[in-house]
Formats: structure tokens, sequence, C-alpha cells
């Protein structure tokens, strides 16, 4: 297939795979199958997409002009094809340890959230090759959405609180942020096409970017740059491969990679950079990077603290888009592959020990490494991810972000990223540790009554703990082939 | 058929469009049979929309029509005249008509007594006579007439209801409406002492030539009120919100999708071609308190909304909310400005209408449209709840519904002025919707169904189709805005290129 019927038709794959599943309702086995069709199908032709991409084709279609202004239209560029590589590779991971989690979980309205997740995935994919502000606004909302029916998925009281407060927060922040943003940008360019570069060079002189690239900083919430951060441990209320795949892969990265699309395409790295109006969300997203983590150390719930950690993590790209060098975007880059990896691994392991033990709080893991070491080693490896140490991918992006900050004369923000990953060593590496090293404690809590668990539960419930492994494994192949990543996202630098 | 020499049916649409439910409103009343008279009244609004949906194409292909009625040249006898808001107008209203009257025999078999059902229907034709008429008329008079017409079969629509409170609401109804159309008449008589002119035209080239003085003020404030108070401008809403909640399904689809859009249409035809914007906006502050007025509106009557307990006031407390949108793009009087209000008039127009349709439904089914009672009811009847949804989400704004394209307008209208400060009003009464319809949205889908919702299924399929056809309405007209945005346009053009 061309490259542009490719483009226009990646979105629809999970878009009819959610139209199939619900004709399988009552036979789960042939409805899971779907969805994994539709997993790997998708993955397929995001493959066959990043080849032609390599081999240099930058495909772009127009769906549906709207106004003579406003069109839905897709362009295949670095960014876009490295977060679909992504999103598309996790959701087949996902998808297996779905299936496990839902149904040693024995969940309700198992077609709902199927159908759900791979409308997500659809809005996701279509955002990631959205051409223009419009588009990306459009698949924006849908994914929230989307997500929505997800997050309150258990129906509880609180779950709905949750849910509340995460589509408030979300629409909220891009109806009175985003929104304007988007008007004022036509306002000021005259047009809403992604255009390397910038569109804004020159059309604008300083405070008045400045206020923009706060309305886009803040509008596009599901970056989660403080104080508008609240809506993601809020979300923790999901079950868990969707806190999994979408709080630590789909959406909080659509959030991130929107705020880097704006800036390379919107603003232009150099005229972001010569204005010094990004100054202030270098600090923004510094203090987000240190308070967040400082946040997730207090959490003993384990989805909350790794919540927390995503907040942190996330300002990590932030602070890469305010940067505006090259190395820095480059770092900001590597940060959504690295950190999706290495979280989503986290996420996985803190399912898994729901599924098997049922337990939530970090405080009664202690002892837990000896009956599941597979979930746990898989956390310990996610965890070093995260940290940044070599040899995983989550090295390289520190390092590249680490690289900006010094081209870009900001020598203090090197104390921001050690302090950060010391942080991170606190409150990531004692989990692992004390489940391998310290005994169980034998007097059981009064809510865990001292039942004893049973061997072999990693072999009963395989298909949430094979996938954890499997995207640890990942993190380190991600370190070995980051030569890869760089070279896809190299035009972006370029002129 | 035979038709006499020299008499071509095409050249009297504009007569017929008025003609043909008045008839048909007699002819239904002497039907007694309610299953009869709605058959008759469904060929008969049928009918009247393809009338209007032939003058909408006439007026396209070929400009304005002018009809002198019973042979009189105007201005000196009554002018019929189509131009090309008329059309759009005509054609939202008899389509409306027409739509619900297919919706209308099940959801009046289960709320009107069997002896007054040929009434009802006979009163459905009337207002829907006097409200083509008012958008028809070319005369100032004539309107206030169908004015009238209309007002007073409403007020019959909204008492039919079985709850004994629509009687008061429509008591309330009457007195404000009155008191409306006495203001209006008031005003129509201070412009014919002026002008000796009654005719729409006429009265406005006459003023042409004449300075502002104190009595085309006067006229001007008084057919403004007027008008206001029949379009529930804030703060002259008050009659509303309970004439929606207690009136029978049919009559509150009816009047949401229908009523209020004719009576923005009068004040848009007095302001843009009678006075024309030069006087209107600007020897008068009437932009400014428009556009405070509809602010209020927008914002003020959209939290009045997240606070009601029945879901039929939650809908009219939103359509003052978004009346307050169409008041805003013509107060903004620029071409996007009108371009939005025309635009949100026929998106308004479908989405409320298949919210008031669905709720309707569930009314049939259950006996009750309090909130607490629909806990859980999306999966009971998922056809009806899923059109709701669509048709909510269009109420918010989301991007791909109607809604997402009036609001785009307004938006840019408003910058065009340079007035960022509304992108945020416009932008804060969105939200304040999501909270609205996402309680709704949130009771109907995600609660545990309660005793009532159990029993709940998908109305009968002659209700079904009206309300699945007008919310993919609601989706196709988010995507595709040629016929609502170019014909917006053309007229926005006209509207402001009009009095000179």
């Amino acid at each position: 297939m061309s490259p542009e019927q490719l483009l226009s038709y990646i979105p629809l794959i999970p878009a009819a795979g959610a139209l199939v599943i619900p004709f399988f309702a009552s036979r789960p086995n042939a409805r899971e199958t779907v969805t994994l069709a539709t997993a790997g199908l998708l993955f397929l032709a995001i493959l066959s997409l990043l080849s032609q991409f390599m081999a240099g084709a930058r495909p772009e279609v127009t769906l549906w002009q709207v106004t003579p202004i406003l069109s839905i239209s897709f362009r295949l560029e670095p960014l876009g094809m490295l977060f679909a590589c992504v999103a598309s590779t996790l959701w087949i991971v996902n998808s297996v340890y779905s299936i496990g989690y839902m149904r040693g979980h024995d969940e309700p309205r198992q077609t709902p959230f199927y159908v759900c997740f791979a409308v997500a995935l659809a809005a996701t994919m279509a955002l990631a090759f959205a051409a223009n502000l419009f588009t990306m606004f459009i698949f924006y909302e849908l994914l929230t959405l989307s997500t929505f029916p997800l997050v309150s998925h258990s129906r509880t009281p609180e779950a709905m609180r949750g849910a509340r407060v995460y589509l408030i927060m979300l629409v909220g922040s891009s109806l009175l942020l985003f929104f304007p943003a988007i008007l004022l940008t036509y306002g000021l360019a005259g047009t809403l096409e992604f255009t390397q570069g910038g569109i804004l060079a020159g059309k604008t002189e300083g405070a008045v970017m400045g206020i923009l690239l706060g309305l886009y900083a803040f509008g596009i919430g599901k970056a989660g740059l403080m104080p508008g951060h609240f809506w993601l441990p809020a979300a923790m209320v999901a079950p868990t491969p969707v806190s999994a795949l979408l709080h630590a892969v789909a959406v909080v990265k659509a959030g991130v990679f929107c705020i880097l699309k704006v800036v390379v395409y919107v603003f232009g790295i150099d005229t972001l950079h010569q204005s010094g109006q990004g100054e202030w969300l270098i600090y923004a997203a510094s203090f987000t990077i240190i308070a967040a983590s400082l946040v997730a150390m207090m959490q003993d719930n384990l989805k909350k603290r790794l919540a927390y950690s995503t907040v942190s993590q996330l300002s990590y790209i932030i602070l890469a888009a305010a940067l505006a060098t090259s190395a820095s975007i480059l770092g900001g880059g590597l940060q959504i592959a690295m950190h999706a990896a290495g979280k989503i691994t986290l996420f996985f392991c803190a399912g898994a020990i729901y599924v098997m033990a049922h337990k939530t709080e970090i405080s009664d893991m202690t002892g837990l490494g000896r009956k599941m070491p597979w979930t746990f080693a898989a956390f310990l490896v996610g965890a070093l991810s995260i940290i940044g140490l070599p040899p995983l991918g989550g090295a390289w992006a520190k390092w590249w972000i680490a690289m900006g900050a010094i081209d870009s004369g900001h020598a203090m923000i090197l104390g921001v990223l050690i302090v950060s990953s010391l942080l991170n060593v606190v409150y990531l590496l004692p989990i692992p540790f004390k489940a391998f090293f310290l005994p169980a404690p034998r007097l059981q809590s009064v809510g865990a009554a001292g039942v004893e668990l049973p061997d072999g539960l990693e072999r009963k419930y395989w298909m949430v703990v094979v996938p954890p492994c499997l995207t640890a494994a990942l993190c380190v192949v991600l370190f070995f082939q980051v030569d890869r990543i760089l070279a896809l996202l190299a035009p972006i630098v370029s002129q | 058929m035979s038709a006499a020499p020299g008499f071509e049916l095409g050249h009297h649409l504009p007569a017929l469009q008025v003609v043909v439910p008045l008839i048909g409103a007699v002819i239904c009343a002497m039907l007694r049979n309610g299953t009869l008279a709605w058959g008759w009244a469904l060929i008969v609004s049928v009918l009247t929309a393809a009338i209007s949906t032939m003058l909408f194409v006439a007026v396209q292909a070929g400009g304005t029509i002018s009809y002198g009625l019973g042979g009189w040249a105007p201005p000196y006898g009554i002018e019929y005249r189509v131009d090309l808001l008329s059309a759009f107008i005509l054609l939202i209203v008899s389509w409306a008509g027409a739509i619900i009257m297919v919706y209308a025999r099940q959801s009046v078999m289960h709320e009107i007594d069997a002896g007054k059902r040929a009434w009802y229907y006979c009163m459905y034709l009337l207002c829907l006579t006097g409200l083509l008429g008012i958008a028809i008329t070319g005369d100032a008079f004539n309107a206030f007439v169908f004015m009238e017409v209309s007002s007073l079969s409403m007020y019959t629509l909204i008492a039919m209801g079985k709850n004994r409170r629509a009687l008061l609401s429509s008591y309330q109804y009457l007195i404000m409406g009155t008191i409306g159309a006495t203001f209006y008449v008031i005003g129509v008589g201070i412009l014919f002492t002026l002008t000796g002119s009654l005719n729409f035209v006429d009265i406005a080239e006459r003023l042409v030539t004449m300075q502002m003085e104190r009595p085309a003020i006067a006229a001007i404030t008084f057919l403004t009120v007027g008008i206001s108070l029949k379009l529930a401008l804030f703060p002259l809403h008050s009659w509303l919100p309970n004439a929606y909640a207690y009136a029978p399904s049919v009559t509150t689809s009816f009047l949401a999708g229908t009523a209020t859009k004719v009576a923005i249409y009068l004040l848009m035809r007095i302001f843009f071609s009678t006075f024309g914007e030069a006087k209107v906006f600007e020897i008068l502050p009437t932009t400014t308190i428009l556009v405070l007025l509809s602010v209020s509106a927008m914002i003020g009557a959209s939290l009045v909304a997240v606070f009601q307990d029945d879901v039929k006031r939650v809908l009219a407390y939103s359509s003052v909310a978004q009346v307050g949108y169409i008041t805003l793009g013509i107060a903004l009087a620029n071409d996007l400005g009108l371009t939005s209000a025309l635009v949100h008039i026929f998106n308004h127009a479908l989405m409320k209408t298949a919210l008031f349709l669905a709720v309707g439904a569930v009314f049939l089914r259950i006996g009750s449209v309090r909130l607490h009672d629909l806990d859980g009811i999306g999966p009971k009847m998922p056809v009806t709840m899923a059109a709701f949804a669509l048709a909510g989400f269009a109420l918010i704004g989301t991007p791909g519904t109607a809604g997402f394209v009036s609001k785009y307008y307004l938006a840019a209208a408003v910058i065009d002025k340079g007035w960022w400060g509304l992108v945020f009003v416009i932008a804060a009464s969105s939200l304040i919707a999501v909270f609205y319809v996402g309680r709704l949205l949130e009771a109907i889908w995600f609660r545990a169904p309660g005793a009532l919702a159990q029993k709940a299924s998908d109305p009968p399929l002659s209700m079904l189709l009206p309300i699945v056809g007008l919310s993919l309405a609601v989706i196709w007209f988010g995507v595709d805005t040629r016929l609502t945005v170019d014909v917006a346009h053309n007229i926005a053009t006209m509207l402001l290129g009009g009095v000179k």
C-alpha cells in the first residue's frame, strides 16, 4: 500500500476493531481474538509505514475539509511516527495483559472495556498523525471522552468521583486554555498547519509568545504540568491495564507529545529559544519534576506512587521542550519511548501483584518477592530504567536532556536532573528490595489476615507476568538500539 | 389537475405555505378520531415541509420571491416575501413540524386524553401556521397576527399536559407572551405613525431618509423588548423552564425546535432588514446590552441547568443559555457573528429537538423524567440513549458534531471583533455544559438501574426513527457544513448589505 493509504487507514484499524468486538460479546475467547488480531494488524501496518518512512516517504492526506480554514489532515513526521510505534507496540503486550487481568479478576463489563480501549487507540493514532492544530484538538478530545468509561469502569462511587475529576480537569483545561490558544495562534499566524521551523516566527513578540506558551502548557492538561496534574492520581481508580497503557503511555504521552509538537512545529525551536519566553516553563517543569517526586515518596498505594512518578517523568519532556535546543528535543522524543516502556512495566507489575496477592499498598508487599520473583525482577528493571541507569533505555533520554540543558546554558538544570534521579531511587528501589530481601511479616496486618500465599502463582497467572517481563526486556533492547530512534527523530532538528 | 388558464401552482407556493396547514387545521378539528387526525396532520405537515423545500430551492436559484396576497400590490396589500432568511427559517420550522409529527402518535396517545387528541393535532397545525406565517410575511402587523395565532395555540398545546402544573405554566406563558406581543404591536404602531407603512421593506426605505428621532428609538425599544420576551432572552426567560417542563413531550419538542427560533428570526428582520445595523448598533447601546444579556444567559442559565433535578428543566435552562449564543452572534453584527447565529438556530433546533424527543420516549416508558429515575436507563433503552448522548455531546460543542460548528464560528466572530475576553466566556459556558450534560449521561449510562428504569425499553419504531434520524443529522451537519454554513453566510451578507 502507498504510504498515503496506510496513513489514512491506520486509525481505522482499531476503530474497525471497536465495531466488531460487540458482536462477540457472548463469546469471550473470540472477542479477545478480535482485540489481539486488531492489535497485531495495527502493529504490522505501523511497521510497514515505518519502513517507508525511513526510506524517506512523508505522506500527507486531507480526509475532510471542514471549512476553508479547518481540515482533518494527517501528515507523517518523526515525532508522530515514534509515538505511533510506541503506542501500537505496547498495545499488543497490553492486550495480552488485559485478558489476564480482566479474567483473573473476574471484572464485569468486559466487552465495553475492549471497545473503549480500541476507540482510545484509534484516537491516539489519529492524534499522532495530526497535520494541524485542529485535527490534534479533535482527537485529543476524543481520547479524553473514550477513556472516561475506562476510568469509571468499576462504577463504584469512588471510581465515579475519580472519573469525574479526570473528565472535568481534562476537558476544562482544554476548553479554557487549549482552545483559546489555538484561536490565538490562528489570529497571530493565520494558519494552523504544523510546519517545520514553526509558524510563529516573526509573527509575534515577547510577552504574547510567553502567554501563548502558557496557554498550551497548561491547556494540554494531559501532560500533567503542576498544578494541573490532579486528574492523573484520580484516574488511578481505573483497572490496572487502563492505568498501564493509557496513563503511562497513550493518554499522558499524548499530552507531552502535543506539547513537543507545538513547540517544534508551531513555535519553532529556534524562535522559542531566541525569544527567551520558554524560560519560565523550564522552572515550572523543574518544579513539577522535584515536587511530584516528593509527593510520590509519601504514597503508600503503589498505583498512586507510580502516578506521581509519571507526573514527574512527564515534566522531563516539558522541560526538554522548554529548553528548545536540538539535543533537548531529541531527549524529549527519547523520553516518550523510554519512559513508556519503563512505566508500563511498573504498572503491569502493580496489577500482577494485585491479581495474584490482592495487595495494593506498598507496606503490604514486604517479602512477596520470593513468591513472585519474575514480577519483582521486572519491576526492578523498569525502576532502574526510570531512574536512568545504563544499560536501560531511560539513561539515554536523561543524557540528551542534560546535553540540551548545557547547550542552552542552564547548567543548574543538571542539578534538578540529579536530585530527581536520587529521589527516584528513594521511592522506587525499596519496593523490590523489601520484597526480595526482607522476610514476610510473621503477624500479618489485620486486613491481610495471615493467609499464606500458595506457590506457583506466577505459573497460574502467566498472562499478567509475561507482559511485564517482555516490556522489561524492551527497556534493555531500547538502550542498545537507541541509534535507530535517534535516526528516526533526527529530521526534526536538522533544518 | 385541472388548473385555470394562467394559474400555475408554483407561483402560489408562498400562499400555500401558510394556507395548507391553516386549512389542514380546520379539517383536523372536524376529524374526531385521534389516529385519523394524526394521519391527516402528518400528511399536511409533510406537504408543508415539501412546500418549504421547494421555496428554499426556488429562492436559492432565483432570488427573493415577492407575493402580493389577494392580488394587492405591496406595499398597499399584505406582501409575502421569501428571501433566503425567510426560506431558511421556513425550512427549519416546517421540517421540525413534520419530523415531530411522525413521532407524535404514540406519545400523544400516552399523554393526551382520547377525546382531546384531534384538538391537539388541530392546535399543532395552527401553531405551525402561525410560526410559518411570521417567517414568511413581509408585513409588520401581519406578523403580529401570526404571532398571536402561534402563541394562542401554543398555550393550548402546553395546557393539555396531564400534569396539573401544565395549566399554571401555560398561564405564566400566556401573561408573558401577551406582554411581549403587546410591546411588539405598540412598536409597530409607532412605526406606522412615523412612516405610514407596515411593510418591512417599505418602512426601511422610508426610515432611510429620516433622522433617528425619539419615536423611532421608542419603536425599536418596544419591538426589541417584545420580541426578546418571545425568544426568552435572559432575564425575560422566566416563562420558558416551566412551559418546557410541564408541557406534553411533543409540545416541548416542537416549542424548543421552532418557537424561539422564529422569534429570533423576527428580531433579525427588525434589526437588519428594517432599521439596518447602522442605526440599531451605532445610535443605541444595543451591542453592549445584548452582549451583557447574552453572556449572562450563557453563564447564568447554564449554571442553573447544572442544579436541576428534572431532565426537561435541565434542557430548558440549557435552551436559555443556547439562545444566548445566538443573540451574542446577532450582537456582534458582523459577517461571522450572523453566520454563527444562523447556523446555531439550525443546529440548536436539531439537537434540542432530538434531546426532547428522547426524553419524551423515556416518559412514555417510565412515566417520569426526574434525573434520579433515569439512573442506569442507558442499557435498557440503548438506541434512544445513544442518540441522546450524541445530541448531548453536540450541546457541549464536541468537535465532529453540529454544536462545534456553531461555536467555532461564534468564537471566530468574537476574535474578528477583537473581543478576546468573550472567547473565554464561550469556553466557560461550554465547560458548564460539560457539567450538566455529563450529569445526565453519568446517571443514564453509569449508574445501576433503579426500579423504574428496570422495565424500560426502546420506544416503538415511529418514535425511534425521528430520534435516531435527528441525532445522526447532528453528526452529519457537524461533518458536512455546506448546507448550513454556506446558506448562513449568504444570508449574513444579505442582511448586512440590506439597508443603505
